[in-house]
């Protein structure tokens, strides 16, 4: 059996396959997979058509960081620590939202787990709803681009500094688009005892509204842009960062995507893709993304 | 060992003699001792190989049991009012995913308003979870069934959650001589934990999947007929305690002078005690009367109830919960064992918040029925008048 599909129900060019395949490859398939309720659940752990080649847990939305905390203890209290990596797979809405408090616990007492979560930003499983992930101006199902408002206000929650704060030992930013770069830092977050969080930018081609073939280029262009900087820290040190050269300007990712449309001709998406163009300029003097 | 100690002790002891291998702790009034006695043992080095881990919450505590418990671990945790109904998704969920956990819940009221004191709203909330539910009356029976917990959930025919219900402060923060189980009994009694399915790499299993409509109903049925043989591993495992430590706890119910009574009173917990002593001094008086101590309330014992109750002309259910909208809890559970028959019924509901129960209380309670002086039906007793006032 492989690690994972084929027979998996996700959308024709959806981001997330690339990076649950591309972990579970990285790990050589010593992998214990925890996994939130959301899409990945959903077009995987259907009764009778697991297409996981791993063994899989799903427990609830908001408790993937305490479950993988809970198996990881187990494992340690009956001398099967060696057995497999304990990793999750969950999306944004479960990580920065409603499960922000037992991934923060997980973190907190550094258990020896690697929580991947996958950033389609928005609650895509429900149908494209904002959540705390979703950029500033995106239009959701529950942030819609109106005659006033145009799409989602207040900017995307820095997960990345979130889990900074918490002390572990490694914290990485990742994209489908540069899928060697993700499984690279996969096993070096196999290295380090202790928590580990990796963000990887998946794009969600319904709630985005994007071509599923331009799902690669949509998500290398976040990247291009400065909107996802991709970095990595090691033990509260940033160590590496992705360098851009000839960063593209915010619109050239903005463009490709239904979810952004109204901003070119919203009456505020002026100072929207402005905004925008900021947060990016502000990436790259943090993390220095200008090559 | 017989010993006089808090039973907040007893439990603690009880679970260490367990020998869980993940214990998850969270702080709630009155349950915390609990976990506090837990953490000192592991401090000291006292509970071998088990692992003890603070939660950030009763919601992740028991998520961490759950994933212990699919990882192939006896877990353990414990938590009262609040603490449970944060956990209550969980503990479906795991009740669901038949994970054998234990819990103890000490039982508190709910908010609102905020106390601390307590009733059995808390654990009455959730049983309908596929959670086998035993209610203790005394300490030494709180120290007695956690081992028995572990055993009947673990049991190939059940694998359900166990929950032990201890009323908090009545029970947990009082001084009591408890016979203390010694390792050799326990080790005895409760094997090692082998679980059925687990997470395990050499045999890859997914756990936890999502079911359409094809599929969903049977598992939601399976956990119903896992219940019903619990009934029968626990009768077996009630008498091999009985075997081992020469305590007999009995089966799910305990029927005292119940076969000419008059009038009987049934309950559940710690209040039972206080009933007995009544019923006892009563009996010395000549009235007829009798006491039913209910001690599964999941999986409810109808058939033990109709039959203990057959006799009787009344019959009195004291509820320390109330089921807002509806009758009590216990006094519907036990209309429905008498379906068919028709004592008087009497549906008190006392004590809720901590609002204490006094000896004399219970006496005119049963006198007023016993004489015909009590209108049948639901009341409330030990309330205070007073008026609902909305601005």
């Amino acid at each position: 059996m492989s690690l994972f599909g084929p027979g998996h129900g996700a959308c024709p060019g959806c981001g997330f396959p690339i990076a649950v395949r591309g972990a579970l490859e990285a790990l050589d398939g010593k992998v214990i997979a925890v996994n939130s309720t959301g899409c990945l659940e959903i077009v995987s752990s259907m009764y009778g058509r697991n297409t996981w080649g791993v063994p899989y847990i799903h427990s609830l939305f908001e408790n993937a960081g305490a479950v993988a905390a809970g198996i990881e203890t187990a494992l340690r209290a009956l001398k099967r620590d060696k057995e497999a990596h304990v990793v999750v797979f969950a999306g944004d809405g479960a990580t920065f939202d409603i499960g922000i408090g037992t991934l923060s616990g997980m973190m907190d007492r550094n258990h020896n787990v690697i929580y991947i979560c996958y950033d389609n930003e928005a609650y895509q499983n429900t149908g494209n709803q904002q959540s705390m992930a979703t950029p500033t101006g995106a239009a959701t199902t529950t942030t819609p681009a109106g005659k006033v408002i145009p799409g989602k206000m207040g900017r995307k929650k820095d997960m990345i500094s979130i889990a900074v704060a918490h002390g572990i030992p490694y914290v990485a930013s990742a994209s489908i688009a540069f899928p060697k770069d993700f499984q690279r830092k996969v096993k070096r977050a196999a290295e380090f005892e202790g928590a580990k969080y990796i963000q990887v930018h998946a794009p969600c081609v319904t709630g985005w509204g994007i071509d599923g073939k331009l799902t690669v280029e949509v998500a290398r262009l976040a990247v291009e842009t400065g909107l996802y900087p991709l970095v990595e820290y090691e033990n509260g040190k940033l160590v590496r960062v992705r360098k851009i050269k000839d960063r593209k300007p915010v619109e050239e990712y903005l463009k490709l995507q239904r979810r952004f449309r109204h901003l070119f001709k919203h009456p505020k998406g002026k100072e929207i893709i402005e905004e925008l163009q900021r947060v990016a300029d502000e990436n790259a003097r943090r993390y220095g993304l200008d090559a | 060992m017989r010993k006089v100690v808090r039973g907040f002790y007893a439990i603690a002891e009880a679970v260490r003699l367990s020998r869980p291998n993940v214990i998850a702790a969270y702080p709630i009034t009155p349950q915390t001792e609990i976990v506090e006695n837990l953490a000192e043992m592991y401090a000291n080095g006292e509970l071998g190989d088990t692992e003890y881990v603070t939660a950030e919450s009763e919601f992740g505590a028991a998520s961490m049991v759950l994933g212990a418990s699919a990882a192939g671990a006896r877990a353990f945790t414990a938590t009262s009012s609040q603490g449970l109904l944060l956990m209550t998704e969980v503990l479906y969920n795991a009740a669901g995913m038949r994970l054998p956990i234990v819990l103890v819940v000490a039982n508190r009221s709910v908010s609102a308003p905020l106390s601390i004191w307590n009733d059995i709203q808390d654990s009455i909330s959730i049983r309908d979870a596929g959670i086998i539910q035993l209610y203790v009356e005394s300490n030494q029976e709180a120290h007695d069934m956690i081992p028995l917990a572990f055993k009947v959930a673990e049991n190939r025919d059940v694998l359900l959650p166990f929950m032990v219900c201890v009323d908090g402060f009545k029970l947990t923060h009082a001084y009591e001589p408890v016979d203390l189980l010694d390792q050799e009994t326990v080790d005895k009694f409760l094997p090692p934990y082998e679980p059925v399915v687990k997470l395990d790499i050499e045999k890859p299993a997914a756990l936890g999947c999502y079911a359409p409509p094809p599929y969903y109903m049977e598992f939601r049925v399976a956990m119903e007929m896992a219940m019903e043989r619990a009934r029968e591993v626990m009768l077996k495992e009630f008498e091999e305690w009985y075997r081992l430590t020469g305590r007999d706890w009995g089966g799910y119910v305990v029927a005292e002078n119940c076969e000419d009574a008059e009038v009987v009173v049934v309950a559940m917990g710690s209040i039972v005690a206080l009933i007995r002593e009544v019923v006892k001094q009563m009996r010395k008086e000549g009235k007829k009367v009798g006491m039913l101590k209910i001690r599964t309330y999941r999986p409810f014992p109808h058939e033990e109830v109709r039959k203990a109750l057959k006799n009787a002309q009344k019959v009195v259910v004291i509820d320390r919960a109330l089921s807002i909208g509806a009758e009590p809890p216990l006094a519907a559970d036990v209309k429905s064992a008498l379906f068919g028959l028709s004592p008087e019924f009497h549906s008190v509901v006392m004590g809720l918040g901590g609002r204490d129960i006094p000896r004399e209380q219970i006496e005119k309670l049963i006198n007023d029925v016993l004489e015909g002086k009590a209108k049948p039906g639901k009341r409330f007793e030990g309330l205070y008048e007073f008026e609902e006032v909305i601005p």
